[in-house]
């Protein structure tokens, strides 16, 4: 997880939930390559084709809400993109997120401060994001430090294979 | 100060003397539950993170359920692999396409227990809090971990009570009393939170309705739904030769977060209107609205009671021209007592097409895949845009007697004014 992140925003609303993120129809595919060719879907068909590496989703409340599949999350990290940014968040998904090493960001305020399209920086470790165009800060909700190192490791897998024996005490 | 149940079970699965809401634990796991879409990631996951053996074969169950029998390649493809991970890992539990919903099998066939923490690769797992267990839905990486090691964190979560007093009327479902809350707790206000279902109507209530209220509890964010056992669940589990029960709950002095209380007395039949399962309406709000397909089953509503309680409706009638009826057990059990008693015959001979248990016509996955433009009734659990099929397809959810009812006519219906 890199401490600095700039990205294009697409912007969703409230209650973007895990069939409009990757469709049931769907979770029959393993391969992450083949899972990201249906990323958002739901709510946007041609967001696959027009998404670049380390673009940032911008969502409303509740993002993520629905489906424990963690197809939903895979999809939106293989096509490239950097961080969920939302203001609040399901907690499956939020979790699913961290977990695929996808940060997943709570911002009370983000929905009113961006547009689709807006440039965004976000300083992971000062806890502020910035839309580069109006200028305009919001702060992050600080993360709990458990989650912070699973993303940090590269997610669970990642984190487990090294701190197996303090995960087992 | 005392506590709630759910601090009492994370205390104990975490070996803790006390846990208290908003702290973080790991715990061990009494039981993981996986149906076959979540699977395959999760065993990778287990093995990417450098383990071959599940921790326990005994307490890993897995079903195939969501796509069953298989109805593409790629199912088919997914349905081979689990069933050799099966084989290979000596799992003492695995319920191939024919047994039914992982939720339903799971209770029925006696492995939830009062207490136990439960964990499953399905959102819907908070459906055992109906017989006192902490039961939560997973994603595939948390599955993994806990496939790998029996342990998962957990965030304690706080408590929202629900007390429903008074009794249902004639022909108002426990779905009509989860739907009233979800209505006015909202799609997000539960978030991280247990939901624990009290109240004279909840303890009137059999097994399966109360499955049909922690089923969901997800719908509004929760994190598990729960109820206290009592003399029915302890029936429930008796007749299915359990071990031993250790009945946990809430003491009277435990924190809650919020309570709400309602009095289902006066309750009418509710319907959660296109898209949202928070959008609860009173039926007479949405009255006459035209449908092209009924759906009666899935986790929320496929149990026996579910289908005897739609058959009062079907007895002797048609289904309306035009509309297409499709009633899921959800299990092997459920169809076969559906059988036995001629619930089955009436469904049929009704127009019903009767279909083989699964989870596919609640998903989209496959059965009743709605069209666009054309509008579905269902007694499942979300009407999400584009959940059963085209995202210009309408989804409303509501009671199997509501479902039922409008079957016959063709048309959203009131239940109370059909027999």
């Amino acid at each position: 997880m890199s401490a600095r992140l700039r990205g294009m925003a697409w912007k969703f609303g409230d209650d973007v939930n895990t069939d409009l993120i990757m469709p049931g129809k769907y979770l029959e595919l393993v391969d992450p390559r083949e899972i990201a060719r249906h990323a958002m879907e739901g709510a946007d068909p041609t967001f696959v084709k027009r998404v670049r590496v380390g673009d940032i989703v911008v969502g409303g409340r509740n993002f993520g809400c629905g489906s424990s599949r963690e197809q939903a999350p895979i999809g939106l990290k293989q096509v490239g993109v950097a961080t969920v940014v939302a203001e609040s968040f399901a907690r499956i998904f939020y979790r699913n997120a961290i977990n695929i090493g996808l940060p997943a960001i709570e911002c009370p305020g983000i929905s009113g401060a961006v547009e689709d399209g807006d440039t965004l920086e976000i300083d992971m470790a000062g806890g502020i994001v910035t839309n580069v165009g109006t200028k305009k800060n919001l702060k992050l909700v600080p993360m709990p430090r458990f989650m912070i190192e699973i993303l940090e490791a590269g997610g669970l897998v990642a984190y487990l294979r090294e701190h197996m024996d303090e995960w087992m005490r | 100060m005392g506590k709630t149940v759910s601090e009492k079970i994370l205390a104990r699965a975490s070996g803790s003397a006390e846990v208290r809401a908003g702290e973080i634990v790991k715990a061990n796991v009494d039981l993981a539950m996986m149906p076959d879409l979540t699977t395959i990631l999760a065993y990778n996951a287990m093995r990417e993170m450098g383990r071959d053996r599940v921790w326990d074969n005994e307490r890993v169950i897995v079903f195939l359920d969501h796509v069953a029998p298989a109805t593409s390649l790629n199912a088919a493809t997914v349905h081979r692999d689990v069933r050799r991970m099966a084989r290979e890992q000596g799992l003492k539990h695995f319920y191939d396409v024919d047994a039914g919903v992982c939720h339903q099998v799971l209770a029925e066939k006696g492995h939830v227990r009062p207490g136990m923490l439960v964990v499953g690769a399905d959102s819907h797992t908070c459906t055992h809090g109906a017989l006192g267990a902490f039961a939560t839905g997973v994603g595939s990486t948390d599955m993994g971990a806990v496939l790998a090691t029996g342990r998962l964190w957990f965030r304690v979560p706080e408590t929202i009570r629900v007390v429903a007093d008074g009794a249902l009327p004639e022909f108002v479902a426990p779905k009509d009393v989860i739907l009233r809350v979800i209505g006015r707790i909202g799609a997000d206000g539960a978030t991280y939170n247990a939901v624990e279902f009290a109240g004279e109507a909840v303890r009137s209530m059999e097994v399966s309705g109360r499955m049909t209220l922690c089923n969901m509890a997800i719908e509004m964010g929760a994190k598990t739904g729960i109820v206290e056992p009592d003399e029915k669940t302890f029936s429930y589990l008796g007749e299915r030769k359990t071990g031993s029960l250790e009945a946990v709950s809430s003491d009277a002095d435990a924190r809650c977060k919020e309570v709400l209380r309602l009095d289902v007395g006066d309750l009418e039949p509710q319907v959660a209107c296109p898209d949202k399962v928070d959008n609860v309406k009173p039926i007479g709000r949405v009255e006459g609205t035209h449908i092209d397909q009924v759906f009666i089953g899935s986790c929320t509503n496929g149990r026996f009671e579910d289908l005897a309680a739609a058959a009062t409706f079907l007895k002797g009638r048609r289904v309306h021209q035009g509309v297409r009826l499709l009633v899921v057990p959800a299990s092997r059990d459920v169809y076969t007592n559906a059988l036995n008693s001629g619930l089955i015959k009436v469904f049929v001979d009704a127009g019903a097409l009767v279909c083989s248990p699964s989870c596919g016509a609640c998903f989209g996955g496959h059965l009743g895949i709605l069209a666009g433009g054309e509008v579905g009734l269902s007694t499942s659990n979300r009407n999400f845009r584009g959940r059963q099929g085209s995202p210009e397809a309408k989804v409303y959810l509501a009671s199997p007697y509501t479902a039922a009812a409008s079957a016959v006519t063709g048309v959203i219906t009131d239940p109370r004014g059909e027999v």
